[in-house]
């Protein structure tokens, strides 16, 4: 029996380990990015590797350790080098006497057979198409339940009377929907968890801080890489949003809907071109919240990613012309929190004097004054 | 007469001011914090003493830089502030109108672009250390110039060499080369402070609109060769406010002053702190899988703060 393995992202884990180990093979969760992953992965990986990468070849070589012989993983089209990081880790891990199958999933669009190829490779159970259609469309479901939850905890925790609450109800939710056997259990699952979020005692007077947050897929949603930055500003007081989820918001309201949320659009005055990586989306979403009233947008970035560079050096444009403050986070190695805490703070301060500013403002005008 | 106390302790100089209450500077101080923030808040404390009025109370402390939190659980503080926000609230008062906040510290530079009085953006050095005091403390030691006199020697250069600035590395190189090569000391200093400006303005400056009046503020805002570059290079004035190296501990006095009001009782715990003996310590807590690291700060048996976790389970501020 194959002993998978596969990258962790946030809260994504619990579902894809079911569906690995559904489709008949044992699976080696990976476990949440720590010290020890970041030192095997900076050991191993070239120096010049960015985050993601060596996030991911350290919890590839820390899951041999539990036995794992196959990686799944996710390559990716477009001049990011990301998308070779699949077999670029199968050779180090290859060099260093780790000889393991890698399984790397690019669009099924790009090349169907191929995908479907991969698909027996992983099908260790020889289930019938079928089947697994029906799984994926079972585990799916269980991805936008996760989202919606998550969305939930972004919106209650900046206004949670007692911190901590918030964070709480989400992890003991995700259980729930971990555990669901059936669609209707999920429902259920979603629907109870939506219901914990909105019994939290929450002050309702406070006019929040709306931020936005863009970038680099992998640091965005893996809060081991971006030092929880969500929840860090969630217990300031913040409501945060991002641009990407797991499964897209256009894709959860128009089943077998569209592709994208409108990003290439808002992008294109900017960045016409997709240039690899996330960059489009990371400038059309930020003129998305813009439009939608949010007060500032983050942009996380790995460190020596090229494409979100580009995106920062086109950002004071954005801002210009849609008045909307931006700061850009480059994420690497360390793991101290105190410089983060610091631009965060003035960064939310400065959000919270100009909204009053403007609130005073319009008050003046209605009111003549 | 009611006063009012700011603490600005960086990684490289620990600064106290004491304000009264027409916002004057009653006395200031600033020394290196050398690595040991806990005493360098309690010498601090111990020299600014002295040199205060006999009728003052310390009615609001303030905090700020990166080791605030653990001054604020020190002293007793009110208001635990960020320095950028400090640094703005401090240049403010000090130079009403302000557009543009130049500040180089010690171990980082920031700017902060301020439109009618609320800070609009701003900027701080993040994975570079060219542009910062430090470097300038180094390179002056291993010209053996002592630091002070830096400045002058860049006003007395004719003709400045061009130094590679981005990156720390080359910049000594380059100097090196170019000593070597026979250039006076006073062009490369010159030079030298030119670079620094240049991957200032290139690289925390960058897309910003950088207006009149411009305040220049922090410990290199003494070495009189980088005002003259910013000038040149800006081709504005730039002026330097008369606490220039304490405006972090100035703004914080300011922001304590303004939440305390008439009426609210101070946290402060007193100036007998300086003779108490405080230790730190740290624990991982094993409450959960995320395994927080918990700083704990005593006074001999009593805690007097405790954080760094993740939920509320340790805290004591």
């Amino acid at each position: 029996m194959k002993k998978v393995t596969f990258p962790h992202m946030g809260t994504s884990v619990v579902v894809f380990a079911d569906l690995i180990r559904d489709l008949g093979n044992e699976t080696v969760v990976p476990i949440r990015p720590n010290k020890r992953i970041l030192d095997l992965g900076v050991r191993y990986g070239p120096e010049f590797a960015c985050l993601p990468f060596k996030i991911l070849l350290g919890s590839y070589l820390e899951a041999v350790e539990r036995g794992a012989d196959t990686v799944v993983t996710s390559g990716g089209s477009g001049p990011c080098r990301a998308g070779h990081y699949g077999e670029v880790a199968q050779k180090i891990m290859a060099s260093a006497g780790k000889d393991l199958e890698f399984i790397v999933f690019d669009s099924i669009y790009q090349k169907p057979l191929e995908f479907i190829r991969k698909v027996n490779r992983l099908n260790s159970s020889k289930l019938s198409y079928w089947t697994i259609v029906q799984l994926v469309r079972f585990y799916w479901r269980k991805l936008q339940a996760l989202d919606q939850l998550e969305r939930a905890s972004h919106r209650v925790r900046p206004r949670e009377l007692k911190r901590g609450e918030a964070t709480q109800v989400f992890n003991e939710s995700v259980k729930w929907v971990q555990e669901s056997k059936t669609m209707g259990q999920i429902a259920e699952a979603e629907a109870s968890g939506l219901k914990a979020f909105n019994a939290i005692a929450q002050n309702s007077e406070v006019d929040v801080v709306k931020v936005g947050i863009v970038g680099e897929i992998y640091v965005v949603l893996e809060p081991a890489a971006n030092l929880e930055i969500e929840e860090t500003l969630g217990n300031m007081g913040v409501e945060v949003n991002r641009s990407i989820y797991l499964t897209g918001w256009t894709r959860e309201n128009t089943p077998g809907g569209k592709k994208s949320d409108g990003f290439e659009d808002a992008a294109k005055p900017y960045l016409p071109e997709p240039i690899g990586g996330h960059a489009q989306e990371s400038i059309g979403h930020t003129v998305m919240f813009a439009r939608d009233g949010y007060d500032g947008v983050i942009q996380l970035a790995p460190f020596t990613c090229i494409p979100e560079i580009v995106v920062k050096t086109i950002m004071p444009r954005v801002t210009r012309e849609h008045g909307i403050p931006v700061l850009t986070f480059f994420l690497d190695e360390q793991t101290g929190k105190a410089g983060m805490q610091t631009r965060l703070e003035a960064f939310i301060d400065m959000l919270r004097r100009k909204k009053e500013t403007r609130e005073e403002m319009q008050y003046a005008r209605v009111s003549g004054h | 007469m009611r006063g009012y106390l700011g603490i600005d302790v960086g990684s490289v100089s620990t600064n106290v001011v004491v304000l009264d209450e027409q916002d004057e500077v009653l006395a200031d101080l600033y020394i290196r914090t050398n690595g040991q923030p806990i005493k360098a808040i309690q010498t601090g404390m111990e020299s600014i003493r002295p040199e205060l009025p006999d009728d003052l109370k310390i009615c609001g402390v303030g905090t700020t830089g990166s080791g605030r939190q653990l001054a604020a659980a020190i002293v007793g503080a009110d208001v635990v502030k960020n320095e950028i926000t400090a640094h703005a609230v401090a240049a403010l008062n000090m130079v009403p109108g302000v557009r543009t906040i130049l500040e180089i510290g010690g171990q980082d530079s920031k700017i902060i672009i301020l439109r009618e009085g609320v800070v609009t953006d701003f900027a701080m050095n993040s994975v570079c250390a060219a542009g910062t005091g430090s470097f300038l403390d180094q390179q002056a030691s291993r010209l053996t110039i002592p630091i002070e006199e830096f400045g002058d020697y860049a006003l007395k250069a004719r003709s400045p060499v061009r130094i590679a600035g981005r990156c720390t590395v080359f910049a000594e190189s380059d100097m090196i080369h170019k000593q070597q090569m026979g250039h006076n000391l006073e062009d490369i200093i010159r030079g030298l402070s030119e670079a620094l400006v240049r991957n200032y303005l290139n690289n925390v400056g960058k897309g910003k609109e950088i207006l009149e009046p411009i305040v220049f503020q922090g410990g290199v805002a003494a070495n009189k060769g980088i005002k003259a570059a910013f000038e040149s290079a800006l081709g504005l004035t730039v002026q330097i406010p008369k606490y220039f190296d304490v405006m972090g501990a100035v703004g914080s006095a300011l922001l304590a002053r303004e939440y305390v009001g008439r009426y609210r009782p101070t946290n402060f715990k007193g100036f007998d702190v300086t003779h108490d003996t405080f230790a730190g310590k740290s624990f991982n807590c094993s409450g959960c899988s995320n395994g927080c690291e918990i700083i704990e700060i005593s006074n001999q048996a009593a805690v007097v703060g405790r954080w760094g976790g993740r939920c509320n389970k340790w805290e004591i501020a």
